[in-house]
């Protein structure tokens, strides 16, 4: 069994989870990958269940979840192993090969006897057939799927190049010429394949984190069977009709009517809002707003494909057709590329063989030379390489990219769009004032929060970092909880569970018009009123204002209430801010600001943020979001701060910037070295040389980017 | 140059049988986890312990 497991920091903690799994009667193995933080488990089934090794992992202080690895996964797998197995032919080819070429040189120059070369470069060949035919599948694969559908990418030049190369070396190792390009074609190979592995590894790595959160919430229901059992089924195998029991302080799963039940639905990641709505028997509630309160008996209406759902899916397909798709830097330098330098070739097999009455084979060696040197082996990797490079800076800066050309959408952003609810304010509740509130109080009330599953609960947990919960601690569905402290009854709830006076909690609705309110009584003590409100990111002020400082501007969409949104505006100082509006609305303003002429970065976590995150220029969203805007998003950023955002606009421009200086560099090398391939004077020397150093330049040139912020 | 029959076979022999070790850890999963390799070199549960904790 496979599972992801949350909450790993060091080392340390693998010997912990392996060791501790494997005291465990029936466990036969434990192995944690740290890499990707998950875990698999070995064990006989008769001796302990897959329940009992999640428990013992909680035990242990980890969450986990079964991991299921999809097809594509193991497709992504296969391809990986793919790489890596003709990376490996093409080293030891252009290794052994190069072994012989550089005899072959230093023989040249000095006084090897011709038999003698022509076995070295037969023996070249003899290895560098079979590996160019392995290890540039990749290559001749993408490139044939191209050529099918009538485009060109950049794999169509490298493979004629290659087979070019390939062919003219065993054509002149046949006449007994001097030189062959043996070494060349593997060694470009080699390269290519290294930047194609690299490019493939830092996709992998920010899909494995995204699957592991998204296995972490893994969506169920409890079914309530016909006999009144409670059961946790996969969302799947629910069917409208059906009964399910939303617990308080769970995401409700499914659409459907309140059968039975009352309590207070925040429903901030659906519609933006963030005020709870109260429900009651015959209520409709929404797949992935969250039951406050109390306990929900709820009719299935629509489990897998929601009304709501629907509606939103329908606009996120509408959005990613609209989307103009994007030409990449990479596809636009090929698409250039490839013309001029299959002309240049031509061009100089026609003037050697019409114009200076050249034999039609020598002018075919200075033509195939002038294709090898210029195989964009520098073009190929000048992308790539930044990508890599930036994508680790990110990745350390809590950014996940799911795709690489995001980095250049990112950099030609100049509007930014923030949705307010769980982007610019936090995803949970934070406590307000809570330090005019004596620490033994708080700490009493923290202790008692720790049995409830109420959100206001575990946000007052978590920011008093209180202790286990009291043993006695009995929790009262819809009221709160209540708990024996120190030989006196407390009690954690509603107001009026707790005995304020109502009159007291109405002031305090007038001084915090937004926030919700938990009370607390200790004893005959008076009762303690603790206000909560989701408040801004820690950073978010800092972070608008420098984004406003670069010449970004900044724009609020939420489907919050006004003023709400305003209050939130005023505190940022960002003067174009929207309010309740639609999933459709958003999309129509981001269209609007794209008629301007703006490229927009949308930054958004709720379900009704999902299409016009699709529909913008480039998206991110916080890893707190749903699924399905995650999914929609070109990166997900981790954590309680807005500074990724920041951070990526930023990277992004200096990515960009050492892309267009790498496609330069390639273009002045080209430059160089296609008139000495036209006069002919280009040896296998020089070409390997040329490729080589032209590849290592705009390496180091990407690789200059981490230094810069080290 | 006679020597060369001979070692040009070693040179590539050697270079296969690189290749095919390189093949071989790839086989066996040596690449999956770069991170926790690391690390388990410093645990000890490989050595016979003279004491039980558990």
């Amino acid at each position: 069994m496979d599972l992801a497991v949350e909450g790993i920091t060091c080392a340390a903690c693998m010997s912990t989870i392996e060791h501790g799994l494997k005291a465990l009667p029936g466990v036969t193995a434990a192995r944690l990958n740290l890499t990707t933080h998950r875990l698999a488990v070995d064990w006989t089934p008769a001796a302990v269940d897959a329940g009992q090794v999640v428990r013992r992992l909680e035990e242990l202080g980890y969450r986990a979840h079964p991991f299921d690895p999809g097809r594509r996964s193991a497709e992504e797998e296969a391809e990986t192993r793919e790489l890596m197995r003709c990376m490996g032919a093409a080293g030891f080819a252009t290794m052994n090969i190069m072994l012989l070429s550089v005899s072959v040189w230093a023989g040249n120059a000095t006084d090897i006897d011709g038999p003698t070369r022509d076995l070295f470069h037969w023996v070249s060949a003899l290895i560098a057939v079979p590996a160019v035919f392995y290890s540039g599948r990749p290559f001749f694969r993408s490139a044939l799927r191209a050529l099918r559908a009538y485009r060109t990418n950049m794999d169509v030049p490298i493979s004629i190049g290659i087979t070019l190369t390939l062919g003219l070396s065993i054509f002149e190792t046949m006449r007994h010429a001097p030189e062959a390009y043996f070494d060349s074609v593997v060694m470009l190979l080699f390269f290519l394949l290294t930047g194609r592995f690299l490019d493939q590894n830092m996709r992998r790595r920010t899909r494995s984190v995204a699957e592991n959160v998204a296995a972490l919430r893994a969506e169920t229901a409890s079914r309530i069977l016909p006999d009144g059992a409670v059961r946790e089924v996969p969302l799947s195998k629910i069917d409208p009709g059906a009964l399910v029991l939303v617990r308080p302080g769970e995401r409700v799963a499914v659409d459907g009517v309140v059968e039975d039940g009352g309590s207070e639905i925040d429903q901030s990641l659906v519609t933006g809002e963030t005020t709870h709505v109260p429900v009651a028997k015959g209520a409709r509630v929404y797949a992935g707003t969250l039951n406050v309160s109390g306990a929900l008996r709820v009719r299935v209406t629509a489990a897998t494909e929601g009304t709501l759902l629907d509606e939103v899916n329908r606009l996120l397909e509408a959005a990613a057709q609209a989307k103009s798709r994007y030409m990449r830097l990479a596809d636009r330098a090929a698409r250039a590329y490839a013309p001029v330098v299959h002309t240049a070739a031509l061009l100089t097999f026609l003037g050697w063989t019409v114009v200076k009455g050249l034999p039609v084979a020598d002018a075919l060696v200075v033509a195939v030379s002038v294709l090898i040197i210029t195989c964009p082996c520098a073009l190929a990797l000048a992308i790539p390489a930044v990508q890599v490079v930036v994508s680790g800076l990110l990745f350390k800066r809590g950014v996940l990219l799911h795709s690489g050309d995001a980095i250049e959408r990112l950099a030609a952003v100049d509007t930014v769009v923030f949705d307010k609810t769980g982007t610019l304010t936090l995803p949970a509740p934070a406590l307000l004032d809570g330090a005019a509130i004596p620490t033994p109080v708080l700490k009493a009330a923290g202790r008692l929060a720790r049995a409830s599953r109420h959100p206001l609960g575990l946000a007052l947990a978590e920011a008093t970092h209180a202790a286990a919960p009291p043993e006695d601690a009995r929790e009262i569905p819809g009221q709160g909880v209540e708990a024996m402290l120190d030989g006196e009854m407390a009690r954690l709830g509603s107001p009026a569970f707790c005995g304020v006076d109502p009159a007291a909690v109405e002031a305090m609705v007038e001084r915090r018009p937004n926030a919700s309110f938990v009370a607390f009584r200790h004893g005959t003590a008076e009762p303690v009123l603790l206000a909560f409100e989701q408040g801004l990111r820690a950073d978010a002020v800092e972070v608008v204002g420098r984004l406003k400082a670069a010449g970004y501007r900044i724009e609020i969409l939420s489907g919050d209430r006004e003023e709400a949104v305003a209050e939130a505006a005023a505190a940022l100082g960002v003067a174009d801010w929207r309010a309740g509006l639609k999933p459709a609305d958003k999309i129509a303003r981001l269209d609007a600001l794209k008629a301007e002429g703006h490229r927009v970065l949308m930054v958004g976590d709720g379900l009704n943020d999902a299409p016009a995150l699709a529909a913008a220029h480039v998206s991110l969203s916080p890893v707190t979001a749903v699924h399905l805007s995650q999914a929609a998003a070109d990166a997900v950023f981790l954590g309680d701060r807005l500074a990724p955002v920041a951070a990526s606009l930023k990277i992004a421009r200096a990515a960009r910037a050492a892309m267009v200086e790498n496609l330069w560099i390639s273009v002045i090398y080209n430059l160089i070295a296609v008139p000495v391939a036209v006069v002919g004077l280009v040896t296998p020397l020089i070409a390997a040389l040329a490729m080589s150093g032209s590849s290592i330049i705009v390496t180091l040139n990407a690789l200059r980017l981490r230094l810069k912020r080290a | 140059m006679d020597v060369l029959i001979y070692l040009i076979p070693i040179a590539i022999g050697l270079g296969l049988v690189g290749l095919f070790g390189f093949m071989w850890t790839l086989k066996a999963g040596q690449y999956d986890d770069l991170e926790g390799a690391k690390w388990r070199i410093l645990s000890d549960d490989d050595l016979p312990s003279p004491a039980k904790k558990d």
